[in-house]
């Protein structure tokens, strides 16, 4: 099927720049070489991506080809063995806190409830917690959240905690957003509901959004664009990115769910299915 | 709705688990308003289930109390080697006051020490989770001081700091400090990683992780840990005060056992027990205030 090396050329034209264009990107990771232990395995070699102001963008890859660790390096988490992360244009590598990033899980404090669990950046940054609260309350209801800001996380459903985490992430205040598979917790009708409402949130909130994902139906009803990461790091081969490719999302306003029953949808899905091998 | 269950079901439900219960209280008339029905006789069932698991134990113990004094009335053991438990009640109310003063003394001793322990137990912990160092040269010590028997320790501590308060207080200090330290420790090391991570994004620092996080994150374990350490608590203080002192439920006991009054004895151990038990219960209502999330976890659990 994948006869790999050759395809990232010819995989997709007009992808490349897309949003981004000559302006400087909102965020950057230039040459990235990773290592889970000192350089001993390489897990990633030589990527570099690319996000622009406000814009979707899908990071897809088999599980274990060390998609979470580029957004561990991204987040500044870690430091990349080679490379440089950049944020407009400024050197942020291996310093945490200037992009949100959401894990993997909600990661919701079972102790606070929910609108001290929404204001805990804010109050880490220094605010007090009756300002805090002022500031988050008012977003609830955009959220979905209208109702919940004195119960426990533990007397939510799964969507309604990772809209819980979404508003957190947003009130750490950065314009970039780094999302780690995040609604592969969720039951399919809700993640479908989640990923909708989240385009939408996104683009009207204006924040640029990486995303990374071994699902393919996610990644194109989601992303202006699509990073294909292939490679097997425990086999001794690092991944790379295979191909870039444009989504042809229609500028219509089409809803993502509709969007995901298009011809144009199938036909990008199935370029992806393929990159993948 | 919910009627009051006849006898004969009660008498049923002792015999059968809940879950054998149900089935054999399907109600032939059932079939209007099937939903609400099942409902409330779902709530009968669980009413009747937690009065078993009240009724059963206490029917236990009123078995082994009535045999005890059928053993002593029918002279199978003799008398003065076991009290009888109506002797028993006799001498705890007769020396009622007695105790209740020495209650006090043993009661101060393992309360001191028991927040000296805790105090103790938790700065070794914090200590040992954020130094890998103290943790590896403690972590032998601390075991090892568990294996030392409290009893051979105890004339010691007599030894060096005579007969008042303080070797009592040193003694329940050393045997309440380990469960704490033991439940904090593994209660530190439970937390998710992927949470400090998203705390390091936030620009948290390792205070800030400490107190938001990992604290809250080891309440559930430490608590265990201090229920554990209550009852040490009293036993502590008590096994010190056998060898030396002047008042304290432990010196009473070392009296009465010397003037071979048998059911002051018994009085005695029940008292311990008690307070035993009242002591585990206050730990339990704190644990309550302190994580009042706790509850909305467990009915959601159900």
């Amino acid at each position: 099927m994948a006869d790999a090396g050759e395809k990232d050329v010819d995989a997709v034209a007009g992808a490349g720049a897309g949003a981004g264009g000559a302006a400087v990107p909102a965020l950057e990771a230039r040459g990235f070489t990773l290592s889970w232990d000192e350089g001993e395995h390489i897990v990633v070699e030589d990527v570099s991506l690319t996000l622009g102001a406000g814009e979707v963008v899908c990071l897809v890859g088999r599980s274990g080809c060390g998609k979470t660790t580029i957004l561990h390096a991204l987040s500044g988490l870690t430091t990349p063995l080679r490379g440089r992360v950049l944020l407009h244009g400024t050197d942020v590598t291996g310093q945490p806190g200037h992009v949100s990033y959401m894990l993997q899980k909600d990661l919701l404090l079972p102790n606070k409830r929910i609108v001290d669990n929404v204001c805990l950046p804010l109050v880490l940054a220094g605010m007090p917690a009756a300002d805090a609260r002022a500031k988050a309350e008012p977003l609830f209801e955009r959220f979905g959240l209208a109702g919940t800001e004195r119960m426990w996380p533990s007397e939510l459903s799964g969507g309604m905690r990772q809209r819980a985490a979404f508003l957190r992430t947003y009130l750490m205040g950065n314009d970039v957003t780094l999302l780690d598979e995040p609604f592969s917790a969720l039951d399919a009708l809700t993640r479908t509901d989640m990923r909708s409402w989240y385009c939408q949130m996104s683009r009207e909130l204006g924040m640029a959004t990486l995303a990374i994902t071994h699902d393919v139906d996610e990644a194109v009803t989601m992303a202006d664009r699509i990073y294909v990461l292939q490679g097997d790091p425990r086999a001794g081969v690092p991944s790379r990115v295979e191909a870039e490719l444009a989504v042809p999302r229609p500028s219509d306003g089409t809803s993502p769910a509709d969007f995901a029953l298009t011809p144009a949808f199938l036909d990008c899905k199935r370029k992806v299915l393929e990159l993948l091998g | 709705m919910a009627t009051e269950p006849t006898g004969e079901k009660d008498g049923a439900s002792q015999v059968g688990t809940p879950a054998e219960v149900r089935p054999t209280e399907a109600q032939p008339t059932a079939g209007h308003a099937g939903q609400e029905d099942r409902s409330s006789r779902r709530k009968a069932a669980l009413r009747r289930a937690k009065r078993r698991r009240v009724v059963v134990p206490l029917l236990t113990a009123a078995v082994i109390i009535g045999v005890w004094q059928a053993v002593v009335a029918f002279g199978i053991v003799p008398n003065f080697l076991l009290p009888s438990p109506v002797q028993v009640v006799y001498a705890l109310v007769a020396d009622a006051s007695l105790l209740a003063m020495h209650s006090v003394a043993t009661l101060t001793e393992a309360a001191l020490g028991l927040v000296i322990g805790t105090a103790v137990g938790f700065v070794v912990a914090v200590l040992m989770d954020r130094f890998e160092t103290v943790s590896l040269a403690l972590d032998p010590i601390v075991t090892v001081s568990q294996t030392i028997p409290t009893v051979a320790i105890a004339p010691l501590l007599v030894l060096w700091f005579g007969y008042g308060l303080a070797p009592k207080v040193v003694l329940v200090v050393i045997s309440t400090f380990f469960p704490i330290t033991v439940s904090l420790v593994s209660g530190f090391r439970s937390v998710d990683p992927d949470l400090i991570d998203l705390m390091r994004t936030m620009n948290a620092t390792r205070w800030q992780i400490f107190w938001k996080v990992k604290l809250p994150a080891a309440l559930d374990q430490f608590f265990s840990g201090l229920r554990i350490s209550a009852t040490y608590a009293i036993v502590g203080a008590v096994i010190a005060e056998w060898l030396g002192g002047f008042s304290g439920l432990g010196v009473y006991m070392t009296r009465v056992r010397k003037s071979f009054a048998y059911d002051r004895m018994f009085a005695v151990i029940i008292l311990i027990s008690v307070l035993s038990l009242a002591l585990m219960g206050l730990v339990d209502w704190l644990q309550r205030i302190a994580m009042p999330w706790k509850r909305a976890e467990r009915k959601e659990g159900r």
